[in-house]
């Protein structure tokens, strides 16, 4: 990780190697990294055992839930740590379908869930569960509509709707959606917006990603909402927590819960700081020729902007960004592992290829943002020489 | 459907298919079709946005002797 500091990093021409992907993953927060540092060497014993090393350990971890639950504004009883928010998103949709065998098996999700979620229901199809996708609006938000009148069909199971959308930012209607959904229980998730904007409500069961708010990675959280059926869908453990599974990342919790904790505290001064400047970036990669910014310029994460361009190569973009020392993230079929272009993208209707997601950290700066916005339209012009536009 | 011209874009990867859209799409008079042969799934999604960005008319999608999906562009300016 490098930044405008010049902490680290060779990087070519004037401007500082910057990281514009915290999206994918921000760099661990100093309090995460101080808690880490304290609790590794304390937090290695079973936390289930009746020692004194057990009981720090069980102290931590009591802790860590206690402090994730306060900053999300839940019950400690409904806080899981889990080895991953892709675990927490999987048990947290497929633990509704789990205790409720004789619904049927319909899942209703939104077009532009992410990854773990369409992998969820595509594993859950081999058991007889089907899926019904609602869709979307050019600006990436679902249908409240569609979500409710396919959730009202029989045999639905479970409704899946993200907090707000990880590769274009737009916030979705969630507490709306459980406002208007009769019995059916919702799972959000929640890993783009946790720490960075408060748990919308409405949610049965919810997930979230420790290493997208600055804690370390290898810690999901689990939300179950008490008096919501849920059932492990996969093997069980003899964990203290009986939704967990494994045994815990103890130190690893406490820092997230630490990381959790100062972000929520510094949320709105960032948040309103980040937020300015990608309403910038947006004004200003708006008028490069052929540029199309994608998702709701207002309803969205304030550290989160992505923009297509006509008639440019993802990879050579991302490729030619980096050797300029930006990093960012695409959403384009040439530099995913898939080979096939962005679901989330396709569902908008928006130009999959030459697609750019830039997502600021707690440091970037105002000359990165310059530096990167510089940048840009000779690269873009550069890659569409090549191919003669 | 008909066309005025046909671009052949078979084994052609995004975002190869625009491009040639967007060099060739002149050959054809204010009025003219072109339809654009592609294999590459991102097409489908790539040459509906291509002609809402460029003021174009699209007309739709059907199906070449092989198979291959064809998409259909009216040129308007």
């Amino acid at each position: 990780m490098t930044n405008a500091s010049g902490t680290s990093g060779p990087g070519p021409g004037p401007v500082s190697p910057a990281y514009l992907d915290s999206a994918s993953s921000e760099p661990l927060h100093p309090a995460a990294r101080e808690i880490l540092l304290a609790a590794l060497d304390q937090g290695y014993a079973d936390p289930r055992r009746l020692h004194g090393p057990a009981r720090s350990a069980r102290l931590m971890l009591d802790n860590a839930r206690e402090v994730v639950a306060g900053c999300l504004g839940v019950r400690r009883d409904e806080v899981t740590f889990t080895p991953s928010g892709t675990d927490a998103v999987h048990r947290g949709l497929l633990g509704l379908l789990a205790a409720r065998p004789q619904v049927g098996g319909t899942v209703v999700a939104s077009a532009v869930e992410h990854s773990a979620v369409l992998h969820a229901t595509e594993w859950a199809a081999g058991r007889g569960v089907t899926t019904t996708l609602a869709p979307v609006d050019r600006l990436g938000r679902v249908s409240v509509d569609a979500v409710v009148e396919a959730a009202s069909a029989r045999g639905v199971s479970a409704v899946a709707v993200q907090a707000a959308n990880h590769e274009v930012g737009t916030l979705q209607p969630v507490a709306e959606i459980g406002d208007r959904l009769d019995g059916v229980p919702l799972f959000v998730d929640a890993c783009a917006s946790t720490g960075r904007l408060p748990l919308p409500a409405g949610w049965s069961t919810a997930a979230a990603s420790a290493h997208k708010w600055g804690g370390p990675a290898g810690v999901g959280v689990l939300l179950v909402r008490k008096g919501v059926r849920w059932q492990s869908p996969f093997p069980g453990d003899d964990r203290v927590d009986e939704r967990a599974s494994g045994f815990e990342n103890v130190p690893a919790a406490l820092a997230a819960a630490a990381a959790l904790q100062a972000v929520v505290a510094e949320r709105e001064e960032l948040g309103a700081r980040q937020s300015a400047l990608v309403d910038r970036i947006r004004q200003r990669v708006a008028r490069i020729p052929d540029v199309e910014v994608v998702g709701d310029p207002e309803e969205r994460l304030p550290h989160l902007v992505t923009f297509s361009c006509l008639y440019v190569d993802g990879e050579a973009l991302v490729t030619e960004l980096d050797r300029r020392g930006f990093g960012v993230a695409s959403g384009s079929a040439c530099t995913a592992s898939t080979l096939e272009p962005s679901h989330v993208l396709a569902a908008m209707g928006v130009l999959t290829h030459g697609n750019v997601r830039v997502s600021l950290t707690r440091d970037t700066t105002e000359a990165e943002v310059e530096g990167f916005l510089a940048a840009l339209p000779e690269v873009v012009r550069g890659i569409r020489a090549e191919v003669g536009l | 459907m008909d066309a005025d011209l046909e671009l052949d874009c078979r084994g052609m990867l995004c975002p190869m298919p625009v491009i040639e859209l967007g060099r060739r799409l002149t050959e054809v008079s204010i009025g003219g079709t072109v339809a654009v042969l592609a294999t590459d799934v991102a097409a489908r999604v790539d040459v509906p946005a291509w002609c809402r960005m460029r003021g174009q008319e699209y007309v739709g999608e059907d199906t070449a002797a092989d198979g291959t999906p064809r998409y259909v562009v009216r040129r308007t300016s």
